[in-house]
């Protein structure tokens, strides 16, 4: 079915920060968007902290709610630019008396409690670098990330401690301070509010640099271990900027993203951008329950809405009763962002909430939205949309392996419309990642023919609008969430039944994409339905959220000549496709 | 259908979404969620394994009533006499 171009009506009154996108796209430049932030005073640089917090709080803003968090029980604290100053300043001041300085990673390993973004912003204002991780991990994706990473700092709560810190704190020996949100369970833990008690609320930002690192996201690959993307200070231009642009954020707004900081969308448009812009962020510690969200919005008058496709779709299976029975009047603005969003599901936003969905594409790596839909432009469902102002985007012709075909150096570029070819960006904008940590070699690989390679394949129509077409590697999206399917395998060959293991992303209608992990079992062990389950629960006790959702028994995995598992080769005969070349793929024996 | 039956379903649909964890020893009121660390995939495979086992029909709307083991059970033992 096709679905027809959605189409702007410009409401009176109010126009959109990007009010024509051809002229927006003329007149941009990233210098004139980095006019728009403050700088630290005296020249001393640029500090996401103080852009984000400081400078809201040192003006007319300083009384205005800054961030207004739900507790699960519905309780709410809530955060003046003045107070969120002070609390991060306490931080601060905390890991300076841990010595604790600039470039040094601090992590969080928090549920979206007050105390994850004081630790976040007051780790920036000490120039050290926040790497968050998401608290649903197990505790093999959280030792690898730690340790990857050189945590020094941890902030986390006592529960999250005991079941997934404490088993794996002695392989950690360069996590030397652990703060808790609670009462420290033993010695080796700090209390965080007594901690910071003792500390106090002044701090002046030393000198940052905009090119000082200043987060650590990790993200996978098809191959080896996680990836931990760097981005410097200079990123706030970006985030400020394409929040303005494709977010439409505005200062009275009320802005909820509903990602958790544990991924990238959750700490650019989750913490950082919508402070920049010196609005009101809402946020939520409880997961997804349809009425518990529609309340969030009625009852805290939310005016721009950044969700994911797996969340709209799980709204979707209500009738429209329940959003009609709520008072979403404030809403002005929805976007999503994590895979693809169905087209129907745009149109469904239309109908069922009033708006449509407006959808949005950019990775880890690009550290801020690259291409989008905006609110003055029409929608074309299913589209990703077109690219940011001072955002290049192109598609380049694809080797034999799926990938964009390098060849000394040089590339091609496609530029029939509808053609197929790996999506690629200039590289140039602020929040592009400056490296993965201790990993020069794969970050070189992320470029060719000066493009940044993204991995995804899409289509660009007459009209300069993107279309997804697929991954162009192995990794999984699964609720928005990438998975790398290495990291799986590897703990499930870590179970002695185990022999080898492929993992892909099966079809599913809510989440893209659900884990699947096929597995040839080792001589003496049996296939069996127990077997099975024990597979399943060995994976989440130790991978947590990533944990394959479902195991199939395979004794003739696909192998290439070298002995690979041919995820693709899975991949396809789990779609029901033709398996293209096999030419160097040969059955195990 | 009987408490005991509406207990032992909801043993086996968790014992399918997430094995080996100990739902003998859950208390009643404790949200499944949270203890069992389902995520929002996880509880909806629950409730559909449950809707299938039990044969009863359980709409969206259902969800919070399920959110802790008694809930469920009074929920699905309930729901076999109205």
């Amino acid at each position: 079915m096709a679905f027809e171009p959605i189409r702007k009506q410009r409401q009176p009154g109010i126009p959109c920060n990007l009010a024509d996108y051809d002229q927006a796209v003329r007149d941009f430049s990233w210098g004139k968007a980095r006019a728009e932030l403050d700088g630290l005073p005296g020249g001393r640089g640029l500090n996401i902290c103080h852009e984000a917090v400081d400078r809201h709080a040192a003006g007319p803003r300083a009384s205005r709610p800054a961030l207004r968090c739900v507790a699960r029980d519905g309780a709410v604290t809530e955060f003046s630019y003045a107070s969120l100053r002070s609390q991060t300043s306490r931080f601060a001041n905390l890991l300076r008396a841990l010595r604790t300085g600039k470039g040094d990673r601090v992590f969080s390993l928090l549920g979206r409690v007050p105390e994850l973004y004081v630790a976040a912003l007051g780790t920036l204002k000490n120039a050290s670098v926040f790497s968050p991780l998401f608290p649903a991990f197990g505790p093999e994706p959280i030792r690898e990330r730690l340790s990857l990473g050189d945590g020094k700092v941890l902030v986390t709560s006592p529960q999250l401690y005991e079941r997934k810190i404490a088993p794996i704190r002695d392989s950690l020996p360069g996590l030397e301070h652990v703060l808790v949100t609670g009462g420290p369970p033993d010695a080796k833990t700090t209390g965080l509010a007594e901690a910071m008690a003792g500390c106090g609320e002044d701090f002046e930002i030393p000198p940052t640099d905009p090119q000082d690192m200043a987060l650590l996201h990790f993200t996978s690959g098809t191959t080896g271990r996680p990836k931990g993307a760097v981005h410097v200070h200079e990123a706030v231009v970006a985030h400020h900027a394409t929040a303005a642009a494709a977010l439409d954020l505005r200062p009275d707004d009320v802005f909820w993203c509903t990602a958790d900081p544990g991924w990238v969308t959750g700490t650019s448009y989750g913490i950082i951008a919508p402070l920049a812009h010196g609005l009101t962020l809402m946020t939520d510690a409880a997961d997804f329950e349809a009425r518990r969200w529609y309340r969030m919005l009625a009852e805290h008058r939310v005016t721009v809405w950044y969700t994911a496709p797996t969340a709209i779709r799980m709204l979707m299976r209500y009738g429209p009763e329940l959003p009609a029975s709520c008072d979403l009047s404030a809403l002005r603005f929805i976007a999503s962002v994590g895979e693809p969003l169905n087209p129907e599901a745009v149109v469904w936003g239309e109908r069922a909430l009033g708006l449509p969905i407006h959808d949005n594409w950019w990775q880890t790596e690009t550290g801020a939205i690259m291409i989008s839909n905006f609110a003055s432009m029409e929608i074309r469902p299913g589209s990703m949309g077109r690219p940011l102002p001072g955002v290049t985007a192109g598609l380049l012709a694809r080797g034999a392996d799926g990938r964009a075909r390098v060849t000394d150096g040089k590339v091609t570029e496609i530029t029939e419309p509808g053609a197929e070819g790996e999506l690629a960006l200039r590289p140039g904008w602020p929040s592009m990642f400056r490296g993965y940590l201790h990993d020069d070699e794969r970050y070189a690989e992320a470029f060719g023919g000066g493009w940044y390679l993204t991995g995804d394949v899409a289509r660009r129509d007459c009209d300069g609008y993107y279309w997804f077409v697929a991954r162009a590697d192995d990794v999984i999206k699964s609720a928005g969430h990438l998975v790398g399917p290495f990291e799986v395998e590897s703990v499930l060959l870590e179970h002695p039944a185990v022999a080898e293991a492929g993992v892909i992303g099966t079809p599913d209608p809510v989440a893209g994409e659900l884990v699947k992990a096929f597995v040839s079992v080792t001589p003496g062990y049996e296939a069996s339905g127990e077997l099975r389950l024990e597979l399943i629960a060995f994976g989440r006790r130790r991978l947590g959220a990533v944990a394959p959702k479902e195991i199939e028994f395979d004794q003739h995995l696909p192998h290439t000549q070298s002995g690979k598992v041919m995820r693709r080769v899975l991949k396809a005969r789990e779609l029901g496709l033709p398996t293209a070349d096999l030419s160097t793929m040969r059955e195990a024996r | 259908m009987t408490s005991a039956a509406a207990e032992a379903a909801i043993k086996e649909a968790l014992g399918e979404v997430t094995p080996g964890a100990d739902t003998d020893s859950l208390p009643p009121d404790a949200d499944l969620r949270d203890t069992l660390e389902l995520d929002s995939l996880d509880f909806l495979r629950f409730v559909e394994i449950l809707s299938e086992r039990t044969g009863k029909r359980i709409d969206e709307d259902d969800y919070p009533q399920l959110a802790t083991k008694a809930g469920a059970v009074k929920f699905l033992a309930g729901r076999a006499r109205g």
